[in-house]
């Protein structure tokens, strides 16, 4: 079998990966049909599991979302995908401001962040202008901002404000475009292969959530901050890293990394993920709300794209430049 | 044809940009006629609440414009009669012309409409005091459902004076039908409009 997998050609792998993939979720998906028809009792504990196995729907429904999105960014190229994270960022950012309300003073700033900003970060990353891309928002556009604000000539919270929007610029728009640049990097006898290298990002961070959220579920442990999340909890957290950096060293056959430097970098990735979804956790917490969408409930009816992505967000680019760094390219 | 293009890429726009969401509470979105009044704060409003409606309701409900803005330019007059199909009315009153003469014509014709009862745009969080309009025509025409609105947002997307839209997440949301109680006094049911449009903010 192994054998077999090595004399595939690159592009040959990355396609039985998606087609591995696909397939596992197709038989979750067929059988959480089975379990949702079987399901008809009418006491209080079928109908807790009823709502249990819907809100894993909504899951089930988000990871073919994301993994088509992947494949069809990696089948159609890397301008493509580049493109297609730029979408992504682009909604994540509007759910943001959103919710994060603005004052008219603030409108040509807003401009400037989606109008301009956001494209030339991903042009950036889609011409592999690194050094140019990674200082481009903190140095530059971070200094511009407020000099835009303040010729709007409201002083009215002004440094809450600016501060509102580099957040949601850094979180939006800086972490997601780091995403697409994994796909440009140039590791010695990788080429082609950098679909991998994505997978495997979005692979231990959503692994890592997703062992977190069980854990915490099965035993009960006081929350390390009560505010912010009811089921945020140290051990928990362990496991969830522990495990998902181990499956990460497993999966050191896809990457170009050797199995303990693959468990280092997962380990990292992990660590930013869960701390960046936190983190954005207590912004929401601060915003009255309980995720960024929950359609039906927020008055604006936002998508919900950012509790997807925040993770993500947030590992992208401390992978990267780890990732970077550690092997100088 | 050209109308239709215009149509189809300014709706795609306003979902691009707001996602011009529609959160039916108090009714659903259904043909029978109806009158929509909603708060106004925002030219993007009468867009917004067209994009808003369901495909089929759209053609057959007729926003409001004032007279004076939209026929300004060759362009803005095209794009209400063409796209919109709005009914025009006169802000300022001229001679012993009735305003509502025109909104009264398109009820008789069996279209819905889209009113904003403050008659002018507002800056201020709650609606302005709504204007005798929608007493009368809810009298004219007791067939009629009346159907508050609440839009979101939207004077966010682009305030006054800016050209450039920013995105952000819009929605309308359609509340319970209203009627004019037997007996009821104008100022009683107009103020009772405004609270249940109010009301819809904060469902």
């Amino acid at each position: 079998m192994n054998q077999f997998l090595r004399s595939l050609s690159a592009t040959q792998q990355v396609g039985a990966l998606f087609l591995i993939v696909f397939g596992l979720l197709a038989i979750v998906s067929t059988v959480v049909l089975i379990l949702s028809l079987r399901e008809r009792g009418d006491d209080a504990g079928s109908e807790a599991r009823r709502l249990e196995l819907r809100n894993f729907n909504g899951l089930l429904k988000t990871s073919w979302l994301m993994v088509v999105v992947f494949w069809v960014g990696w089948a159609s190229g890397e301008r493509v995908a580049t493109v297609l994270f730029g979408i992504v960022s682009f909604f994540a950012l509007r759910e943001f401001i959103t919710l994060s309300p603005t004052r008219r003073g603030d409108h040509r700033s807003l401009v400037l962040a989606f109008f301009v900003v956001l494209p030339i970060q991903f042009w950036l990353v889609g011409t592999a202008h690194f050094d140019l891309f990674t200082v481009f928002i903190p140095v530059y556009v971070f200094l511009a901002i407020p000099v835009v604000s303040a010729l709007a000539d409201d002083p009215h919270r002004f440094l809450e404000r600016n501060a509102k929007l580099q957040w949601g610029i850094m979180v939006c728009i800086y972490g997601m475009s780091h995403v697409p640049a994994l796909l440009l990097l140039k590791f010695p006898g990788y080429a082609g292969k950098n679909a991998f290298l994505v997978f495997f990002l979005v692979f231990v961070v959503q692994s890592c959530m997703i062992v977190q959220h069980l854990a915490s579920r099965r035993m009960q442990r006081p929350p390390v901050a009560p505010n912010v999340s009811k089921s945020f909890n140290w051990k928990s957290w362990a496991i969830g890293v522990a495990v998902a950096s181990f499956l990460g060293g497993l999966l050191a056959g896809i990457t170009p990394f050797k199995p303990g430097q693959a468990l280092a970098m997962a380990l990292i990735a992990c660590i930013a993920g869960s701390m960046g979804h936190f983190v954005m956790k207590a912004l929401k917490r601060d915003r009255g709300i309980t995720n960024w969408g929950a359609q039906g409930q927020s008055v604006t009816g936002a998508g919900g794209l950012l509790d997807r992505v925040d993770a993500l967000c947030f590992a992208a680019p401390v992978f990267f430049h780890s990732v970077r760094w550690y092997f100088g390219l | 044809m050209l109308a239709k293009l215009m149509s189809l890429s300014l709706l795609g726009l306003i979902r691009f940009l707001t996602g011009a969401q529609a959160r039916w509470y108090g009714c659903p979105p259904k043909a029978e006629q109806r009158i929509y009044f909603a708060n106004h704060q925002s030219h993007a409003d009468l867009v917004m609440i067209w994009a808003a409606l369901p495909e089929e309701l759209r053609s057959i409900t007729r926003p409001i414009a004032a007279k004076d803005y939209w026929t300004q330019t060759p362009f803005k007059q095209w794009i209400t009669t063409a796209v919109f199909n709005a009914i025009y009315v006169d802000r300022a009153r001229t001679g012993d012309q009735d305003p509502l003469e025109p909104l009264i014509e398109a009820l008789n014709n069996g279209d819905s409409i889209i009113l904003f009862p403050e008659g002018t745009r507002g800056n201020a969080e709650e609606p302005q005091a709504f204007k005798a309009g929608l007493y009368n025509l809810a009298e004219k025409f007791p067939g009629v459902v009346l159907v508050p609105a609440w839009i979101n947002n939207v004077q966010r997307v682009m305030p006054k004076g800016e050209v450039v839209p920013v995105p952000i997440l819009c929605s309308v949301t359609f509340g319970a039908p209203l009627r004019v109680e037997p007996g009821e006094e104008r100022r009683a049911f107009l103020d009772r409009a405004r609270q249940a449009v109010i009301a819809l903010r904060d469902v």
